[in-house]
């Protein structure tokens, strides 16, 4: 049955690739479709409600077990592809061994239980902070994708120089170190886990992994050790990454297999298969989760209740300029800020796939629920393009709903504020509309204001809160104009077509 | 032939040639006397674009006149926006084409064309259509949106523009021609050719913060002067500009004006602008700035305009 394990490789070679340079391609130049793939992740598909998804999903689990984990799962597959090059560190370049250890049971039903209880109160902070998948898009937009940025730029920057322009450059806008420091945490925990340990962090961290091992415990297929055949040489054990194999008692702890078949290839004996769980009529151990599961629900409800009190103290107090204390800006789409903040799992991809990469993991913008969740930051140059759909069309999780560009172009994600005592019209009586020129409904235009110098007026029904009023306001830090997010995105007014000019110029006038 | 007629007619052949001259070049191929009759500006109205090129061109003497062979050429076009040809905001891209077509016929190394762009430079380059335009001519697109692609330069003679970045392929090449397109402004009241040196520098902000018409003035002495101006006003944005909203910001002039002199082609630009939306020259106050610059002159009277209708 070695052929499982190929199997299993070219599956997960399969699912991780596309999505690992879908997350890291900064040019733009992979089709969009490619986002599919991220659709069937457990969480994305969840919170979007895909039942077709999760139908599918389902059954692969009950039928073949934790095969979501050891194919689909990005982050699965990143910790197989650590532990095999962690071979390349080791003395001898050997292979590492695995032992069996105990479930740890009562902190992995914790975090699960934890991050349900969190969930229904109502706060995805834990959902967004676990999910497995969430985790390797942000470590792939924070820690991979700034490296190949920095690649390609100091090749173009070696190639522009001998005027050759293949290559350009291209700014590395989304770093922000909260996103930053809580991805790197997370790479070195996972990192040290499985260097070690193998598939530990699904095993004892991952609430997806656990509740997946619920099931696997009743999947029809399931990786069984034959009591004739076995001579307790360990073969198997020792190749488990999931450390769930006891050679001694010849069981196989189900709720940890990940169906990654290096067993299989282990046995000279052929004394462990994976094969159909029900035919024989077997009686299922009394699983020992019954025990745990009542203290576990008491200790994590208490901590559940604390989490939910911390997780909703997400007032900002007020800073000196209104500006700092704006609301955040959601990406379009997002249609209310409770929906957008319960379904983001703040897996970076809108903000990576983001052409103008105006799109940035928050801090506490909203809130400490709201942690990495996108928000609009408009700097120079740095604003919502028009007519672009992008990131809500690759939200896999529903948390920006798709929208064609007509509709874009009239979801009000923000309006504009204007400071006329900012603007230098007024305090340098000097000409400038940088903000009107960059404005596409022209809801910020210029009227008359004295000595033939025209000012900035908006007329808040028309603005869509694109930001490159903001971004292009040469009034800095504090812009004179600046969007405030809405809380509620509103359709705005269609701007009317101007006046045609239908008469025949013949002259040139001069 | 005998050799010393020989020697002789070398020796003649090859003093001309030091000299190479325009007037002493038609005067050897038989054709009319070119130096006095040189237009300073040419209007023309009532063709396509790549055509009323042409013929401007014909009138300054052709576009070897500007281009020589291995020469490294720049074309500085107006690619500000993510907008359609149709609508305007952006300069003419069979112009540009045209434009790219003659200086590698001509005999340029190369042609490079690019513009600081307002939106998302990709996607002005191609939607624009310029960056399809130049690719099939032979140019090529370089990027303009980083400031590593910048370089330092003095502007000894600006007011409140001492010094900006400007893009290092502009630093770098022979000749460059300046083709802005004509459209209504928000900020500046008109664009033309100075204000389309906004998209030669790095840092657009230091524009607006500083007065912007003394900056665009500014930035006209540039030490580097194009060879020509070529303004397109063939799509003109009447309303709403610089972007505009729809096609119905647009008004089809059909026009080119074409001058190495920026404020000649600037007044020339408004005066035809006027016609579709009444505006005072005195408004559009870089125009005035400029020529106190000493960087050319509102006075097309004083000049040898050609005006030529297709």
């Amino acid at each position: 049955m070695k052929f499982l394990k190929h199997i299993r490789i070219v599956l997960s070679v399969i699912f991780f690739l596309p999505i690992f340079v879908f997350f890291i391609d900064f040019t733009g130049k992979l089709p969009l479709p490619v986002h599919k793939l991220l659709s069937i992740q457990w969480i994305p598909a969840l919170l979007s409600l895909n039942v077709l998804i999760i139908g599918i999903l389902l059954l692969l689990s009950l039928f073949f077990g934790r095969i979501y984990c050891s194919t689909i799962c990005p982050l699965g597959v990143l910790q197989d592809v650590l532990t095999w090059k962690s071979r390349f560190f080791r003395k001898k370049k050997k292979k590492i061994r695995y032992d069996y250890t105990a479930p740890k049971n009562i902190l992995r039903y914790s975090i699960l239980a934890l991050t349900l209880i969190v969930f229904i109160f109502g706060s995805s902070f834990l959902v967004v902070i676990l999910d497995p998948y969430s985790i390797f898009g942000r470590m792939a937009s924070q820690l991979f994708r700034p490296l190949v940025i920095w690649g390609n730029n100091a090749l173009a920057y070696v190639l522009s120089a001998k005027g050759i322009y293949t290559f350009y450059k291209v700014e590395q806008v989304a770093f922000v170190p909260l996103a930053f420091i809580i991805s790197i945490l997370f790479f070195i925990l996972i990192t040290q886990m499985s260097w070690f340990k193998g598939r530990s962090y699904c095993n004892t961290i991952c609430p997806v992994g656990t509740s997946l091992g619920l099931l696997s415990r009743i999947s029809v297929f399931h990786i069984s050790i034959s009591e004739s055949a076995c001579t307790h040489c360990g073969a198997c054990e020792k190749q488990c990454k999931s450390q769930c194999i006891d050679s001694e008692t010849m069981k196989v702890d189900d709720s940890r297999c990940v169906t990654c078949f290096n067993c299989l290839s282990a046995c000279k004996k052929g004394g462990i298969s994976y094969n159909f769980r029900y035919k024989k009529e077997q009686v299922q151990p009394v699983q020992q989760k019954v025990n745990n599961s009542r203290r576990t629900f008491l200790l994590s409800s208490g901590a559940a209740l604390a989490s939910i009190a911390f997780a909703n103290t997400n007032k900002i107090i007020g800073k000196k300029d209104p500006i700092l204390s704006r609301k955040p800006v959601m990406p379009p789409g997002a249609s209310t800020i409770e929906h957008f903040n319960d379904h983001c799992t703040a897996c970076q991809l809108c903000v990576t796939k983001c052409p103008m990469q105006v799109l940035k993991p928050a801090a506490f913008q909203y809130g400490i629920s709201g942690i990495m969740q996108p928000h609009l930051s408009f700097s120079t140059h740095i604003f919502c393009t028009y007519e672009c759909t992008i990131c809500s069309s690759v939200c896999p999780t529903g948390a920006l709903q798709p929208l064609v560009t007509e509709e874009k172009k009239l979801i009000q994600i923000g309006t504009a504020q204007f400071r006329k005592d900012k603007c230098v019209v007024f305090t340098k009586e000097e000409d400038c509309g940088a903000c009107s020129e960059h404005c596409p409904t022209q809801a910020v235009h210029m009227i008359p204001y004295k000595n033939g110098l025209t000012i900035p007026e908006v007329t808040k029904d028309l603005c869509v809160g694109c930001g490159a009023c903001e971004s292009i306001c040469p009034v800095r830090p504090y812009q004179a104009i600046y969007v405030e997010g809405s809380t509620k995105q509103g359709i705005a007014r269609k701007p009317s077509e101007s006046k045609k000019f239908n008469k025949k110029i013949n002259d040139f006038g001069f | 032939m005998k050799r010393r007629d020989f020697f002789k007619s070398a020796a003649i052949v090859g003093i001309a040639s030091f000299f190479k001259t325009n007037a002493l070049g038609s005067v050897l191929s038989g054709k009319e006397m070119a130096v006095h009759s040189q237009p300073d500006l040419v209007a023309v109205m009532g063709g396509e674009p790549a055509a009323m090129l042409v013929r401007a061109l014909k009138e300054l003497g052709g576009i070897g006149h500007f281009v020589k062979r291995g020469q490294k050429v720049v074309i500085k076009p107006n690619i500000g926006w993510d907008k359609s040809p149709e609508l305007g905001a952006n300069t003419n891209p069979e112009l540009i084409g045209e434009l790219v077509k003659l200086c590698k016929g001509a005999g340029a190394s190369e042609v490079i064309v690019f513009d600081h762009s307002c939106q998302d430079w990709k996607k002005c380059y191609a939607n624009s259509g310029i960056e399809k335009a130049v690719l099939a001519a032979g140019g090529k697109m370089v990027p303009a949106n980083d400031e590593s692609y910048y370089r330092e330069v003095e502007f000894p003679r600006g007011v409140n523009l001492k010094n900006a970045k400007v893009h290092q392929s502009l630093l770098e090449c022979d000749v460059w021609f300046n083709v802005p397109v004509l459209k209504d402004h928000g900020g500046a009241k008109n664009t033309i050719s100075m204000k389309n040196l906004m998209g030669i520098v790095w840092d657009r902000g230091y524009f607006h913060s500083h007065d912007l018409h003394q900056c665009i003035a500014d930035a006209a002495t540039f030490h580097k002067k194009p060879a020509l101006n070529i303004v397109d006003a063939y799509r003109i944005i009447k309303s709403n500009g610089p972007q505009g909203k729809s096609e119905s910001d647009v008004v089809k002039l059909k026009s080119l004006l074409v001058s190495p002199d920026y404020v000649a082609v600037d007044t020339a630009a408004i005066k035809l602008y006027s016609q579709v939306r009444p505006t005072d020259l005195k408004d559009v106050r870089y125009i005035e700035l400029a020529e106190k610059n000493r960087v050319g002159t509102q006075h097309l009277e004083k000049l040898n305009v050609k005006r030529i209708k297709m």
